[in-house]
Formats: C-alpha cells, structure tokens, sequence
C-alpha cells in the first residue's frame, strides 16, 4: 500500500467523543478505500485525545493522527484548517471528507481554498467511477462522484474534481449510514506535533462563550414541513408529527383550528392567520383543509394528506391521499423512512 | 469610530418559490419562471451593517457582487435600504466558476477596493447552499473567520463580538478587525427600502445601464458620482485569467439530473404498510425527502 493517496476523514470531537456524522463518513469511507484498495486515515484535533482511537478504529480506521493542545478544543476556523492544509500537504490524500456541520462547513472551504482542490458541500451520494472530459477527451480512472441536489432541490447534479487533490466533500448527518467494520480492528495512532502544524498566530478568534440554546421557530423557510388539524386530536398526539418531522428533517406547523384547541403555539400556525408556506414537501394530518389555510400551503411542491375522512377537502389538492388514523400512518411513515432511507 | 463594510451579496433565482406554475409538463423545472431576488441571507448581512453604521455614523457601505450586469439590480436595492455605494463584477470570463474562482474573483476585487474593516456576507445562496464562499475569501485574503453569526453585539477596540447560532446552541466569539462575517437566516430581518432615498437613488445605474437610459436621465446619472454604480471587468481587478470562471474551477459538473415531480390527480391510499412503503421508497428515490 502506497503512503500517500488515501482517504481521510476529519473526525468532529466534542467532550470526548467522535460525532456521529464522522464515524458515518469513516463507514463510507472504508467502502471507498476498499473499492480503491488503499488506506482508510482518520485526523482528530482537540484538547483530550488519550484514547480517542478505540473509538475509529472498529469502522476500518488505519491510521490515526492525533494532534492533541488545549487550544484546539472548542474549534476555531484557522487552528484546524492550518493543521489540514500543512498534513494534506505531506501526506497527499486523494479524498478527504468531512461533515457538513457548522464546524465541516466552517472548515472545508478554507482547507480547499487554500491548497486549491475542490469541495462540494452536503452530498447526498458518494460514488467511484470514470471520467472523460468533454472538452479535452481526457480519461481520468477511479474519480470520486460527489452527488448532490442543488437549485433548492430542483436537481441533483453529480460533481468530480479531475485535476486537484485531495477531492473534498462534506455530507451532513444522518445521509450515510454508521456501520462497524470490525470490533476487533487495529489501526496505527500518529501522535502529531501540534506545534509544527499550527502556529500561535492561527488563535487569533477567542470564544467568549458557548452554550446550548433551542433555536427559534421557522416553518417559513423549511424545505419540509408536517402538519398537524383539529383531527390530530391532542396535544400528545402532536409529538408523534415531531418525532415524524425529527426524522425527516422536517419543522412542525398546524391549522388554526390545532392552536384555536391548545394542541400547538401560535408561531406554527400556517394559513392566511399565520405563516404562508411553500415548502418541497407538505405532510398534512389530521387537517381538514379550510380555505383560510389552504390559501397558506397550496403552492407546496407535494401535499400528503393523512386523514381518516377519504372527503375531507383538503384531499382535492393533496398529490397523495392516505385514508386512515394519525396515530397508526405517522408511525408507519417514520419507520419506512428510518428502513430505507440509509 | 467609522468604519468601511463592504456586503457580498448574489443576485440568485428565486428556487424557494417553486410552485406548481414554475413546473414544466414534463416535471422539470422553469428557470425562467423564477424571479431574480436578493439572496435572503446576503439581506440579512446588510441589515448587520446597517446596524454598525446606526451605531457608528461616518461608516461607509460598499455592496459588491458578482454576476449578470443585471445584478445592479440588488445593488439599488442595497442602497435604497441605506448602503452607500455598489460594485458589479461582471466580465464574460467570470463566467461558469465553481465556489473557488468566485472566491478568488471577489476577493481581487476587494484587494482592489483596498481600504476596509470589515467584510460580511449571507451564509450561502440559495442557488447552492454551498456556504463555501464567504471562508473561502477569508483564506484567499488571509483574514480570520467567523461564520453563521446570528447578532454583531460590538465592534470596537479593532474587535468584533459576534454571537454564532450552530447546531445546538450558540457560541459568543470576539475576532480581530479586519475579518470575514458571514450572516445566518436567523439572523434580524433587513429593514424596508427607505422612501427618500428610493426618491433620491432612484436613477442609480451601472454603466451598462446607463447607456441604454434617455439621454436626460444619462446625462443626471454622468453628472452625479453618488448615482453611478460601478462595473468592474477581469483585467481590472488584476484577476489570473487561470483562476477564474470554468478554467478556475477545479470541480467540474458531470452531470445534472432534474428532479421529476409526478401526480397531479391525488393518489389514494389506504392505511397499508406495503403502500406507505413504496410512497416513502418514491420520495427518497426522487429526492423529496432524504
């Protein structure tokens, strides 16, 4: 196995523990290694690291660099994209993913800009195959095809980078899915010189503070929305639209006939009282369909009505139909996304 | 303290409003039925430098984009809402760049505009959501970084404190001036047009535009520096013909795909688990959810 060429995933770190979408992408990435036949790497940047790599190495890891400093933990922009750009530079990989958090996000771009390589944010798929260039008739062997929707989600358009290295791509959480490898899998652990990779000028952005706090309400700009009528029948019920919207990365609205009854707040109400939504897709429950809210949702690019009256009204403009009760439909549609969408 | 801001923004294709009548029969999109908007979160960066200079008169607004001559278009925008001047660049070779030759294209027509403290931009365009612009000048100008900023709470001693809304909560950050800011739709909404300066700014035009005005209304526009829009070519930001435009961009687009949405007349099911299925199943396949 060559040295350089590799693949390589920028592992997210938090209070001690690889994020989610990291370990997806190190799953991906170790089908992609394989395909490739070269090494699946994985870079950790943070403060506490001692023993950071059981926790890679059963998903495929091969190598670990561990670059561990008090100031690297929480993250800022320049520190890590310095530690990027400098070992990207030794060690040449061929494809480098990363999530497409804020952090990935952050990161990405100024990694790619730097070294010149392209990136493209929040694939959806990631793919191995050939391309020619139409222009020149160039071949180019084993590209990676970074797929993603873009145009609001109008089309999907599949990306390569023939010419630089490494090939960038960040994928947001929860699109890939997270598989151990082997449990009893053994890479190798690079402790790195933290102080040859990033300079004391990098810290120049000081975090004052961080804490949690629950964003506010927008339905108005959701891609995808469920909501919830007068038939949903309680407040209870209505978890279930937000363990339905949890999954599908959805926000939660409602008619005003739901908060009129106390099931919602007022801020989720869509219809000519509330918001008017135009979102990709638009899941009504429970949701007769007063003219005073279908003037809210009706340039939704597809409406699903779920609903135990096959005549409600609102059925005229839904694409899809569901005839029957909320509370056995919405389980049904989390549980068949949950099974096929990874 | 006064500062100069200049606010990247795109003129962008409005893709959040795609009803059934921007649809072609055959289900694919009608990009020329959208309307060409202000990119919603380059609005919201204008709003947070409409706040500095609330805060700090003598401050100076520059919008600078890059696109179609049209562009102008949010230029005038921009300054009917109080930015003081504007910048279009726009040059056929400009055309067909990925994020990194916009990014090297913008940031040599800042290197050009020269004396700033600030630059701040939406977090993405609604055309690509990519995001990658805004850090991607910051590292072409070698300036620090802070993205998705929800509230600027101070600019003063040569910092900015900028409040970041990120996934699970939000992190106050304090960089050194002068740095890149990139601004979240959660951030405040931009304030109206102002209607005396949209009396006063009214004839604003860029070059092109002016050439195709009634001679009166040129001649007003020649007459008045505070009415003309700039218009900066390729050779004039000094811009390396090899990093801009299709030759600049290292990703290369393979494919496009178009997202077919079917069913006009309402499909019926019944509380099935095998008929749920294949309608989750169909979603996921045409990209709907997922």
């Amino acid at each position: 196995m060559a040295d350089n060429n590799n693949i390589i995933v920028y592992c997210e770190y938090d209070e001690g523990r690889i994020a989610d979408v990291s370990l997806e992408l190190l799953t991906k990435g170790r089908v992609l290694a394989d395909r490739l036949g070269v090494r699946l790497e994985a870079v950790v940047a943070g403060d506490k690291l001692d023993g950071i790599e059981k926790q890679v190495f059963p998903y495929g890891v091969d190598t670990v660099y561990k670059f561990e400093d008090a100031r690297l933990f929480p993250y800022t922009s320049n520190p890590h994209a310095a530690i990027l750009i400098n070992l990207f530079r030794e060690i040449k990989p061929q494809i480098c993913l990363m999530g497409a958090t804020c952090i990935g996000r952050d990161l990405g771009p100024r990694v790619s800009s730097c070294l010149h390589s392209g990136l493209t944010a929040d694939c959806t798929a990631l793919e191995i195959g050939d391309h020619k260039d139409p222009k020149t008739g160039k071949e180019y062997t084993d590209l990676l095809y970074q797929i993603r929707p873009a145009f609001g989600g109008n089309i999907v358009a599949t990306i390569v980078n023939p010419e630089c290295r490494p090939q960038m791509a960040t994928v947001r959480e929860g699109v890939m899915k997270k598989e151990i490898r082997d449990a009893a899998y053994m890479g190798k652990v690079v402790d790195m010189d933290v102080k040859k990779y990033v300079d004391d000028t990098d810290f120049v952005v000081e975090i004052i503070d961080r804490h949690i706090e629950k964003s506010k309400i927008n339905i108005k700009n959701a891609p995808i929305i469920v909501a919830g009528g007068y038939g949903v029948g309680s407040k209870e019920n209505f978890q279930l639209l937000f363990d339905l919207a949890d999954t599908l990365g959805a926000e939660v609205g409602a008619s005003r006939a739901a908060v009129d009854a106390g099931f919602i707040e007022h801020e989720r109400q869509i219809g000519q009282t509330g918001v008017t939504v135009r979102p990709k897709l638009y899941i009504a429950c429970g949701i007769s369909g007063q003219i005073q809210h279908i003037a809210g949702m009706q340039e939704s690019s597809i409406i699903i009505s779920v609903n135990n009256d096959p005549n409600a009204p609102i059925n005229t403009i839904a694409d899809y139909v569901i005839t029957g009760d909320i509370e056995e439909v919405v389980p049904k549609l989390i549980k068949y996304y949950k099974k096929n969408s990874k | 303290m006064s500062f100069n801001i200049i606010v990247l923004a795109k003129q962008v294709p409005d893709t959040r409003n795609v009803g059934k009548d921007a649809m072609k029969e055959d289900g694919t999109i009608n990009r020329a039925a959208l309307p060409a908007i202000f990119n919603p979160e380059d609005l919201n960066a204008l709003e947070q430098a409409l706040r500095i200079k609330d805060a700090n008169p003598g401050t100076t607004i520059t919008l600078l984009t890059m696109g179609l001559p049209r562009a102008a278009e949010i230029v005038r925008e921009a300054i009917y809402r109080g930015a003081d001047a504007g910048i279009v660049l726009t040059d056929r070779p400009f055309g067909g760049a990925d994020t990194l030759a916009t990014s090297y294209s913008l940031a040599q027509a800042v290197k050009k505009f020269g004396n700033y403290d600030l630059i701040l931009g939406g977090r993405q365009a609604i055309d690509g959501d990519t995001a990658q612009v805004g850090p991607q000048i910051a590292e072409k100008l070698g300036l620090p970084q802070v993205t998705y900023a929800e509230e600027i709470l101070g600019v003063a001693d040569g910092k900015i404190t900028v409040k970041r809304r990120l996934e699970h909560g939000v992190e106050t950050v304090k960089a050194p001036l002068p740095c890149v800011v990139t601004v979240n739709g959660s951030a405040a909404d931009c304030r109206p047009r102002n209607a005396k300066r949209l009396m006063k700014y009214k004839n604003a035009a860029s070059p092109s535009e002016t050439a195709k005005l009634p001679e009166a209304i040129a001649a007003r526009v020649a007459a008045n520096p505070e009415l003309q829009i700039a218009e900066w070519g390729a050779a004039y930001v000094d811009a390396d013909p090899e990093q801009i435009g299709l030759p600049g961009s290292p990703t290369k687009v393979k494919a496009i795909e178009n997202v077919v949405f079917t069913a006009k007349e309402s499909r019926r099911l019944d509380n099935d688990d095998a008929q749920i299925e294949e309608l989750v199943k169909e979603l996921i396949a045409n990209h709907t959810i997922g």
